[in-house]
C-alpha cells in the first residue's frame, strides 16, 4: 500500500522570479501577466499583490490601475517548468526514490518505506514544508493513500501540512470541490452547470450516465483517488544520473533470484562509477512489477562508496522487504547522489596501526532507520547542554570534557522535583524524598555553582543552580541541585531537583 | 594461564577440551583487570575477547544500571578500537564515561526504538569485527538471542558487553534466567571511602561475579573506575589520586 506525498507550490512563478533576483524587496508585490490572444491577464500573484486586491484571472490593465507599485512580469511557462523540474530533481535526492513532477505547480512522491528514516510522517512533511520555506518557496504538503487524494488535499488546505490517515481517503475528500479531481477544465465547467459541487456528490452519482455524457475520464479519476485503480508514479530522471537496469522476459519472484540480479546490477553500477571516478552516497533500487506497481529501496552511505561487497550488503539486508506480487519485470539501480572518489591506498600495515573503517557498519544501522551518532563536548556549563550529537562518521574531534567535579552516569531527561531538608544558603540537604522514597544523606560535596546562560535566553539572566553530590546511607549517589543561590529569590525558586545518578 | 600452576590436571583437561572444540584458534585472548585476586577467578586470566559478558546493577541500581554501565564503560575503555553502544533510552551522560577513560571519539551510539532492534544491532556489530567492544543496554536477554550474540562474538573475537537494566525493580528476577554469556556480574554501590574531611570519597562497588564459564563465583569490594577505566581492590585507605584540585565543601 503506497503512501503518497503531494507538494503544491501555489506561488511557484512569483517565487521563481524572487529566487532568480534576490534584490527584489519582500514587500514588493509581483504579478505575472499571461497573454491569450489579445487579452492580457494576471496568471499569478504573490501574497503582497493578493493583499492589495489583485487576483488570478483579473485583466492586467485592471490590476495596474488598482495598485500603482505593482511589478508586472511576463509569464514564461518554459522557465516555470524548468524550475519545477529542478526542484523535483533536488527532492529526488532528498526524500524518496520515486519523485515525479505533477504539472503545472506540484511535486508528487511515493514515500512508502521512506518516512521512518525521518522520524515518521508528521516529522517528514513538516520538515519538507520547512525546507521549502527556507528555500523561498511557499508549499502546501499533504500525505494520503493515493496520488489523487494527496493532490486534492494539498490544494484544498490553508495550513502548510495535512495527513490523511490510512484508509480515511473517503472521509477526507468527499467535501472537496470537483475541480480538485484533475479533470479537464471543460468537464469541470459542465459538471458545475449540472449542479455538482463536491467530489462526494459526484462519486455517489450512477457511473453510466456520467460516462455516456463525459467519457471515461471522470470514472478513472474517481477510481484512482479511491485506490480502486493503480496510478504508478513515473520517477523523474536526469541524464546525469547513472542508472543500470535489467528487464526480465520471464517475471522473477524468488528471493534468491532477486538477490542474484541485485548483485549483478551492483557490479555493473560499480564498474560504471569506476569509469567516471565517482563514489555513491545514495543508491535506489527500483522494482517494477507485472501489475505496473513500483517499489523502491533506498540505501545511503555515510561516505562515497564504490565497493561491491559493501553496496551489495546494504541491499541484501532489505531485499526481503520486496513483495514480488505476480512477478518482477524489471530491476533498476540508480546512483542518485554521487561524489568524486579517487583511488586510494587502503592500508600500509607495516608502519601504521591497523584501524578498521567502520563506515559500512554505520550505513547498515542508518538504513535500518536507527539513529546513529557520536557525542562531542559543547561549550556550556549547563549540564544538559554540554553534550551535543554529531554525525557518526564525522572527523575525530579529539576534544574532551574538562571537569574536576564528578559527573553522573545517568542524566534525567528533565530534572525531577524532590523534597529536601537543607539549611540555606549553601548547605547540602540532610535528607531528600524522591519518588516517595526517603534518602538520609550521609555525605555530600558541593555546591558547584552553574550560572544560567543569559546570552541564550533572557529568563536565564540571573538564574543559578547549586549542584551537590549527595550520598545516602546505603551508598546511592545522586546529583541534586537547588534552583537559585539560596539568598536572592531573583536567581531561582529555591526548590530542589534531582538531575542525575552516579555509579 | 593464571591457574596453570594451581592444578595441572585441570589445565590439561581444559586444553584437551579446547583442542576438541576446534584447536588453537579457539583459544581466545583475554583482557585482564590487572588485579590478581579477580583475574584468578577468570579462565584465561581476564575477561575473554570474543565472548559475551553481562552486567547488572544491584539493589536500587537495577532500574538505572548506572554502576553497571560505568563498569562496562571502564572495560570498553581498556580495549582498543571503536566501541558501538546500542540502546533504546538515551539517558547516558557522556562526561561521566569520559571520566572513566572512554574518549567520545571512540564511541558510536546506535539508538533504536525497540529491544529487538538493539539485539539485531549488537549482533551486526559483533559480527562486523575490528571493533574494540560492543555494548548494549537490554531489558531482556533470552537464551536464544544470547547464544546468537555469543557465536557472533566468537567468530570475530569482539568483546560483547550487555548492560542489563530494568524498567522496575521486580523485573530484576529475570537475571536468574540462564544465558549463554561467559561471565555475569552484578555491580552494587557501597558507601564511598571515608575521607579525613567531610565529603564524598571515591565511589566503591560490590562486584559479584555471579557466573563464569569454567570457574567459580566470587565477590569483591572494589573502588570504582578511575580515569583510565581501571578498578582496584578496596583497601579501606583513602585514595587521593583523583581528589587533587577539588574544592570540597562539606556539611
Amino acid at each position: 500500500m503506497p503512501r503518497v506525498v503531494s507538494i503544491f507550490l501555489p506561488d511557484l512563478s512569483t517565487d521563481r522570479i524572487r529566487r532568480a533576483d534576490p534584490s527584489i524587496p519582500v514587500e514588493q508585490a509581483i504579478a505575472v501577466i499571461a497573454r491569450s490572444g489579445s487579452k492580457r491577464w494576471v496568471s499569478a500573484a504573490d501574497a503582497a499583490a493578493r493583499k492589495a486586491g489583485v487576483h488570478v484571472g483579473m485583466p492586467a490593465a485592471k490590476a495596474q490601475a488598482l495598485f500603482r507599485g505593482l511589478m508586472l512580469v511576463d509569464a514564461d511557462a518554459v522557465l516555470d517548468t524548468n524550475a519545477l523540474e529542478r526542484i523535483t530533481l533536488w527532492a529526488l535526492t532528498q526524500y524518496s526514490p520515486i519523485v515525479a513532477v505533477d504539472p503545472p505547480d506540484g511535486i508528487v512522491m511515493d514515500t512508502e518505506g521512506a518516512d521512518h528514516l525521518q522520524g515518521g510522517e508528521q516529522m517528514m512533511i513538516t520538515a519538507i514544508a520547512n525546507r521549502f520555506r527556507a528555500k523561498g518557496l511557499t508549499a502546501r504538503v499533504a500525505i494520503a493513500d493515493t496520488w489523487g487524494a494527496a493532490h486534492a488535499c494539498a490544494r484544498a488546505i490553508e495550513r502548510e501540512t495535512v495527513i490523511v490517515p490510512r484508509g480515511e481517503t473517503v472521509r477526507a475528500v468527499e467535501q472537496l470541490p470537483i475541480h480538485l479531481l484533475r479533470l479537464p477544465d471543460q468537464i469541470v465547467v459542465d459538471l458545475r452547470t449540472l449542479g455538482f459541487k463536491t467530489i462526494g456528490e459526484l462519486s455517489a452519482t450512477p457511473r453510466a450516465p456520467l460516462t455516456l455524457r463525459f467519457g471515461p475520464e471522470i470514472g478513472r479519476r474517481l477510481d484512482q483517488m479511491y485506490a480502486r485503480l493503480a496510478e504508478p508514479i513515473e520517477p523523474v530522471r536526469s541524464p546525469e544520473l547513472i542508472e543500470v537496469s535489467r528487464a526480465f522476459a520471464e517475471p522473477i519472484g524468488a528471493a534468491e533470484t532477486i538477490n542474484k540480479y541485485v548483485g549483478r546490477l551492483v557490479t555493473q553500477l560499480v564498474s560504471e562509477l569506476q569509469r567516471k571516478g565517482l563514489g555513491v552516497r545514495r543508491t535506489d533500487l527500483i522494482v517494477e512489477k507485472v501489475d505496473g506497481a513500483r517499489q523502491a529501496i533506498r540505501a545511503g552511505t555515510a561516505k562515497p562508496a564504490r565497493d561491491v561487497a559493501w553496496l551489495t550488503k546494504l541491499f541484501r539486508d532489505r531485499t526481503e522487504k520486496i513483495e514480488p506480487g505476480f512477478g518482477i519485470e524489471r530491476l533498476s539501480l540508480v546512483a542518485i547522489v554521487t561524489q568524486p572518489l579517487e583511488e586510494e591506498q587502503r592500508s600500509s600495515s607495516l608502519v601504521e596501526e591497523d584501524t578498521t573503517d567502520i563506515t559500512p557498519l554505520i550505513d547498515v544501522f542508518g538504513n535500518r532507520g536507527q539513529r546513529v551518532y557520536r557525542v562531542a563536548p559543547f561549550a556550556s556549563d549547563v549540564p544538559e547542554r554540554s553534550v551535543q550529537r554529531i554525525a557518526a562518521a564525522a572527523t575525530e574531534r579529539d576534544a574532551n570534557w574538562v571537569h574536576h567535579w564528578p559527573r553522573p552516569v545517568r542524566l534525567l531527561h528533565k530534572p525531577d522535583p524532590i523534597d529536601a531538608i537543607a539549611l540555606m544558603p549553601d548547605k547540602p540537604p540532610v535528607s531528600i524524598t524522591w519518588r516517595g522514597k526517603r534518602h538520609r544523606i550521609a555525605r555530600a560535596d558541593g555546591p558547584e555553582r552553574v550560572f544560567g546562560e543569559w546570552w541564550k535566553r533572557d529568563s536565564e539572566l540571573e538564574a543559578v543552580r547549586d549542584y551537590f553530590v549527595v550520598e545516602d546511607e546505603r551508598g546511592q549517589r545522586l546529583w541534586v541541585f537547588r534552583s537559585g543561590d539560596g539568598v536572592d529569590p531573583e536567581t531561582g525558586s529555591h526548590r530542589w531537583f534531582i538531575h542525575g545518578i552516579f555509579a | 594461564m593464571a591457574q596453570s600452576g594451581a592444578n595441572p590436571v585441570i589445565t590439561e583437561l581444559r586444553e584437551r577440551i579446547s583442542h576438541l572444540e576446534g584447536g588453537v584458534s579457539r583459544r581466545t585472548q583475554t583482557l585482564p583487570f590487572g588485579i590478581s585476586e579477580i583475574d584468578e577467578h577468570l579462565p584465561g586470566g581476564g575477561l575473554s575477547y570474543g565472548a559475551l559478558h553481562e552486567f547488572a546493577g544491584g539493589a536500587a541500581g537495577t532500574v538505572d544500571g548506572a554502576a553497571a554501565a560505568l563498569f562496562a564503560a571502564g572495560v570498553a575503555a581498556r580495549t582498543k578500537g571503536k566501541v558501538i553502544w546500542c540502546l533504546t533510552r538515551p539517558d547516558l551522560f557522556f562526561p561521566a564515561l569520559a571520566q572513566a577513560g572512554l574518549h567520545p571519539d571512540r564511541v558510536i551510539f546506535v539508538e533504536a526504538d525497540r529491544e529487538e532492534d538493539v539485539l539485531a544491532s549488537m549482533e551486526e556489530a559483533l559480527s562486523f569485527g575490528g571493533l574494540g567492544a560492543v555494548v548494549a543496554e537490554l531489558v531482556r536477554l533470552p537464551m536464544t538471542a544470547s547464544r546468537r550474540l555469543q557465536l557472533a562474538a566468537e567468530k570475530t573475537g569482539t568483546m560483547g558487553l550487555v548492560v542489563r537494566r530494568w524498567r522496575r525493580q521486580t523485573e530484576a528476577s529475570d537475571f536468574g534466567q540462564p544465558t549463554a554469556s561467559s561471565t555475569r556480574w552484578r555491580v552494587s554501590v557501597l558507601p564511598s571511602e571515608a575521607l579525613p574531611v567531610p565529603g564524598v570519597g571515591r565511589a566503591r562497588w560490590l562486584l559479584e561475579l555471579m557466573r563464569v564459564k569454567a570457574g567459580e563465583c566470587a565477590e569483591f569490594e572494589v573502588g570504582a573506575c578511575n580515569a583510565a577505566g581501571r578498578i582496584d581492590l578496596s583497601t579501606g585507605f583513602v585514595d587521593r589520586q583523583d581528589k587533587a584540585g577539588r574544592s570540597v565543601h562539606s556539611r
